[in-house]
């Protein structure tokens, strides 16, 4: 059965998209990630125009945050201060983000930067994640006790200026570390489609030294508005948002990450993180060498009223 | 999928007045063309089909017709817009695009249809000036373009790229006469035909010669669901964006309520 994406401008099978949004939603429910980063690329690999994939990327983040954000608030789990000044930052980083994308496409760039912005982010990401669980797995093996190193009280980032109280993080800290994190992955945000969480709770729980119990929550709320905002400046400026796939996708997401919450419940922390670091390379690995292998056709047609 | 068929019936104006037109004063032939409706609509299922407009030779000549010196060529265009090319280039071990070209105001489809190998009825330098046909429409770059040395290449990557994606189509065998003057071009609207006026042209051609033309307006318009959301994207934006958002939330709470475990 076929369905046509008004946006994207071409028909796809409904169950592969289906599936990918379940796959996904799997994963991210297995691992307690957003799935944007992984979304993403896995529409382009299917075809679909990197630019209609990068916004509807951010409008399947929303949908996927939003369920994680709520069970957080109720317990508690956000600190709002915290979450807000990171908001500040993330706003006006993906402000900036969606004026490179908008030069980006204008120039002809956009699928390049965006293919290089993956393999880099998801090379690196993978890479140390893998480094991080195999000497864990090596510790667990040898019944090694397993502490999460947390070296010194203060470092640079403590002796900024600008300082606030946090009260529910009981931390004490400048702002502009935060409203840096916050800009840096809102422009992640609007020019990859990513939530940015696999990269802001290990930046907030070993730079900043925010406590681990909120970090996940208060990123979440950090996540849902900036990935929000960039839907609909994206809609508004580059009309890149398929709400149809968006929706095909956040359905089965949902669905399937509520079966990989049962998954990942079952598995140790150090395996999961093994299987995801591999996964996250094998991804990154496969945008590399469709940047480097000849393509069928160098030459490509673009018209000025859709323009990808 | 269904496949719809648009056959749309002309009108055929026989006796036409001879109207003031800018038609060249030594010839006294005039053409005519019609069809039924200036507006299809089409559901966005739609896969493509063939649109067949009629036509009369008024005031041709008995003698010449009989000897098939009389040919028409039918075009079907698309709404003009500005067209860029790509080249990708591999710099680095990686494959970059490098080098544009933008053409102005070149249709987004066009589907030829011609009594017999448009080369073969008049010659290419003529059909250059009047721009008939794939091969010879005019295709003038926009900015600095340097030389002009790589203009023939861009070119044909363009016309190569628009015919093999189906949008450009020639059917030389596709206008055939049904009686003596009367004629029937049919000319095939693409799967992806692009919303927007489309012009159909005639052109009448005695000898080589080219006699006179004839232009009408069809409005493409598509309908459904798809397109609605189309629409809707590209005229209300911002509410647009703003449903998007809406429809995530609601999904991603609905989800908490329905999988709460808690």
């Amino acid at each position: 059965m076929t369905v046509y994406l008004p946006i994207a401008e071409l028909s796809v099978n409904i169950f592969i998209i289906l599936g990918m949004g379940a796959a996904v939603g799997f994963l991210s429910g297995m691992f307690g990630v957003g799935g944007g980063f992984l979304i993403t690329p896995l529409l382009i690999f299917y075809n679909i125009p990197p630019v209609v994939a990068v916004a509807t990327g951010a409008n399947q983040v929303v949908a996927s945050s939003i369920s994680g954000a709520i069970t957080h608030f109720r317990r508690g789990t956000i600190d709002i201060k915290l979450g807000t000044v990171l908001l500040c930052g993330g706003l006006a980083g993906a402000t900036v983000g969606l004026w490179i994308f908008s030069l980006l496409r204008r120039i002809g760039q956009l699928d390049l930067v965006i293919s290089l912005a993956y393999v880099l982010l998801l090379g690196t990401v993978g890479s140390l994640m893998l480094w991080e669980s195999i000497n864990a797995l090596r510790r667990a093996a040898k019944n090694e006790t397993v502490t999460l190193k947390r070296p010194g009280h203060h470092n640079w980032v403590h002796r900024l200026p600008l300082k606030m109280r946090f009260k529910k993080s009981k931390i004490y800290l400048s702002v502009i570390p935060i409203a840096a994190l916050g800009f840096c992955i809102g422009i992640l945000t609007s020019v990859m489609g990513v939530g940015g969480g696999f990269i802001m709770v290990p930046a907030m729980i070993y730079l900043l030294r925010i406590p681990t119990n909120v970090v996940v929550g208060t990123s979440l709320f950090q996540i849902i508005f900036v990935s929000a905002y960039t839907v609909i400046v994206q809609a508004s400026a580059n009309y890149t948002v398929d709400i149809v796939l968006a929706f095909v996708l956040m359905i089965a997401g949902v669905i399937g990450a509520q079966y990989g919450v049962r998954v990942g419940q079952r598995l140790r922390g150090e395996q999961l993180r093994a299987l995801l670091a591999l996964l996250v390379l094998a991804v990154g690995i496969r945008l590399a060498i469709e940047l480097v292998i000849p393509p069928k056709e160098i030459y490509s047609v673009v018209s000025a009223g859709l323009g990808f | 999928m269904r496949i719809f068929s648009h056959v749309l019936f002309a009108a055929l104006l026989l006796a036409a007045p001879l109207a003031a037109q800018a038609e060249p004063i030594d010839f006294s032939e005039k053409l005519d063309i019609g069809i039924s409706t200036d507006e299809i609509s089409i559901t966005s299922d739609f896969r493509g089909a063939d649109l067949t407009i009629f036509g009369a030779i008024d005031g041709f000549n008995a003698n010449l017709l009989a000897q098939g010196k009389y040919n028409i060529v039918v075009a079907l265009e698309g709404p003009k817009e500005n067209t860029t090319v790509r080249k990708k280039e591999r710099i680095f071990g990686i494959w970059i695009n490098t080098n544009s070209m933008t053409f102005e105001l070149v249709p987004e489809s066009y589907s030829l249809s011609s009594t017999r190998d448009i080369d073969t009825i008049a010659p290419p330098g003529d059909m250059n000036n009047m721009g008939i046909g794939v091969a010879h429409m005019p295709l003038t770059p926009i900015g600095f373009v340097g030389d002009g040395s790589n203009l023939t290449e861009f070119r044909d990557a363009f016309r190569r790229l628009r015919e093999s994606s189906g949008v450009y189509q020639r059917d030389p065998g596709g206008v055939q006469f049904i009686s003596s003057s009367l004629f029937k071009a049919s000319v095939r609207l693409p799967a992806d035909v692009p919303n927007g006026v489309h012009v159909v042209r005639a052109y009448l051609f005695r000898e080589g010669l080219f006699v006179a033309a004839k232009a009408l307006p069809l409005r493409v318009v598509k309908t459904g669901l798809e397109q609605a959301i189309t629409t809707a994207a590209h005229q209300q934006p911002f509410l647009y964006g703003l449903v998007a958002v809406l429809l995530a939330v609601i999904t991603g709470w609905l989800a908490s309520i329905v999988f709460r475990r808690d």
